[in-house]
């Protein structure tokens, strides 16, 4: 999608501490204890591992393997969910966790909804898409990740 | 130290009982246990309750009575029921009293648990895009473990078959109706792989244990029940919990695990020596997973253990003999404390046509959820 240009200023992240935005090669973050070397996702102040509050903000990996997966089979509740489906539209979607290697397992959606084309342990790779319109007309960014083709 | 007893025991039906609130539940439950003792809620020197949507427990006076005894109120996720009663088991243990109660109730709306991701610390994003599900967490966790111990499909449906029959024996029970295997292996997918009668439901109830010291029990009672052990145990750094946006790539066990064999060693027993068990069934993966997260059989076994029926009210390990959560829901203060009150009903061998045949000395209790935290307990006659 694009990213470049006019079209920048119509699109925000869903959140400005997830991900780098606005970039030529957007990546998620996390953050890296210094004291244990453990890889936290989302970014945090601290280390859940060893307490240590000396931690440094990190870019992640954009390529992992699926460790675990779902397919969302309903529409969820909203709140807290703001995706714009109705029951007459929803699609089912999937879920899962992308193990990065040496950081973390992330969770994410999918860009496959099929149990049958998802299979723990194969290649994905992350990308970025629109996931709403908001009020103001702009395009939520948000991540998703998808098997390499 | 005194042994610490089991003398009462109390339950409001589990399922959906329009025009009683949650605290008249818990009411309900405790005036069934105090008769079910011959005591009366002034003979009571303090209780704990808890409820997690219903209303603060300790309410409770203004029905059962203003006896000014200490009452405590218990939130504790999941655990609330189970969190009551291994504070009542603490309070008689230190020798401070000899006689209170533990009662849990709930009334949830229907549909889904409300789940608001910013109370949890966790980024709005993360409910905004559809990940701030339960359902998706247990549907992932048995993902996992059937594809690296072999478990099939055959058996999560196996286990809800089992559970909604026991259900239909169990007169507290909400689900009273069986359940054959293709309308559970045909029901709609919620979350691939668990299907709709795999999962339990939010619902309501009431339950009650009234706890003495052994020397008590033995003035009231000529067989009570012993709480040989009662541990609640939170998440280690590593283990896979509900509402992870990030997962440690180090794996600990799981909060059950710690639970459980915190809870043999306080006993001084092991999974062998127990005779029926209830172990939480949030869906039908999560009581296949529990079975060998409590040591009753290794990683893998429970394809076997399900083919053969082992856990079956007539195998040799009853589990869920009143057909668990997904019979009865899940009212959350209430739940733990459900299954407390199902295996004292079969040590008694009052359990009618759901009594397991064994004759039954020794029971277990096995209570997970969420934020990650699991309690168990040992009951003996």
């Amino acid at each position: 999608m694009n990213q470049r240009g006019a079209a920048k200023a119509l699109h925000k992240p869903i959140d400005p501490k997830l991900f780098t935005w606005p970039s030529s090669n957007p990546r998620l973050l996390g953050s890296r204890c210094n004291n244990c070397g453990t890889t936290s996702f989302p970014s945090q102040t601290s280390c859940p591992r060893c307490c240590s509050e000396d931690v440094t903000p990190c870019e992640l990996a954009t390529r992992g393997t699926l460790w675990s997966f779902t397919i969302q089979g309903f529409l969820p509740k909203s709140p807290p969910y703001a995706g714009e489906e109705t029951a007459a539209t929803f699609q089912p979607y999937g879920v899962g966790y992308v193990e990065l290697p040496d950081q973390v397992r992330v969770v994410s959606r999918l860009k496959v909804s099929s149990p049958e084309e998802l299979e723990i342990g194969m290649d994905m790779e992350l990308v970025f898409e629109p996931f709403r319109v908001d009020e103001d007309g702009a395009e939520i960014i948000s991540y998703a990740f998808r098997p390499v083709a | 130290m005194t042994d610490v007893a089991i003398v009462g025991i109390g339950i409001h039906p589990f399922g959906r009982t329009d025009g009683v609130s949650g605290l008249e539940q818990g009411a309900f439950a405790v005036r069934q246990a105090l008769r079910d003792c011959g005591l009366e809620w002034s003979d009571m020197q303090f209780a704990y309750g808890g409820s997690s949507a219903a209303g603060n427990a300790d309410s409770l006076v203004n029905s059962l009575g203003l006896t000014g005894l200490q009452f405590i109120n218990v939130a504790n996720g999941c655990a609330t029921g189970g969190s009551a009663l291994q504070s009542a088991y603490m309070a008689i243990k230190s020798g401070m009293f000899d006689l209170g109660v533990a009662v849990g109730f709930d009334k949830h709306p229907r549909g889904a648990f409300a789940v608001e991701p910013e109370k949890m610390g966790l980024g709005k994003w993360y409910g905004d895009v559809g990940l701030a599900l339960t359902t998706q967490f247990f549907a992932m966790k048995i993902q996992k473990y059937m594809h690296d111990f072999g478990i099939s499909e055959a058996t999560l449906v196996k286990v809800a078959e089992k559970n909604y029959g026991n259900g239909a024996l169990a007169p507290h029970a909400w689900r009273k109706t069986p359940l054959t295997y293709d309308q559970i292996a045909t029901s709609p997918m919620i979350s691939h792989p668990l299907r709709k009668y795999m999962f339990c439901s939010p619902a309501e109830g009431g339950c009650a244990i009234v706890l003495a010291s052994a020397e008590k029990a033995r003035q009231l009672s000529t067989q009570p029940l012993f709480l040989k052990g009662a541990i609640v145990r939170t998440r280690h750094f590593g283990s896979f919990e509900v509402f992870t946006q990030g997962q440690a790539l180090e794996q600990a066990p799981s909060p059950s695990v710690d639970a459980s064999k915190a809870t043999f060693e306080m006993a001084g027993i092991g999974p062998e020596d127990i005779q029926v068990a209830q172990l939480q069934d949030t869906e039908s993966g999560a009581e296949t997973m529990h079975m060998a997260e409590n040591g009753f059989c290794a990683d893998g076994d429970q394809e076997k253990w399900i083919r053969e029926g082992y856990t079956r009210i007539d195998g040799r390990l009853p589990v869920n003999t009143d057909g668990g959560c997904l019979a009865n829901g899940e009212p959350v203060g209430a739940s733990g404390l459900r299954q407390v009150y199902e295996v004292c009903v079969q040590l008694r061998g009052q359990g009618g046509a759901r009594q397991v045949g064994n004759d039954p000395k020794v029971g277990y209790t096995h209570v997970y959820g969420a934020p990650g935290l699991s309690g168990c307990t040992i009951i003996s006659r």
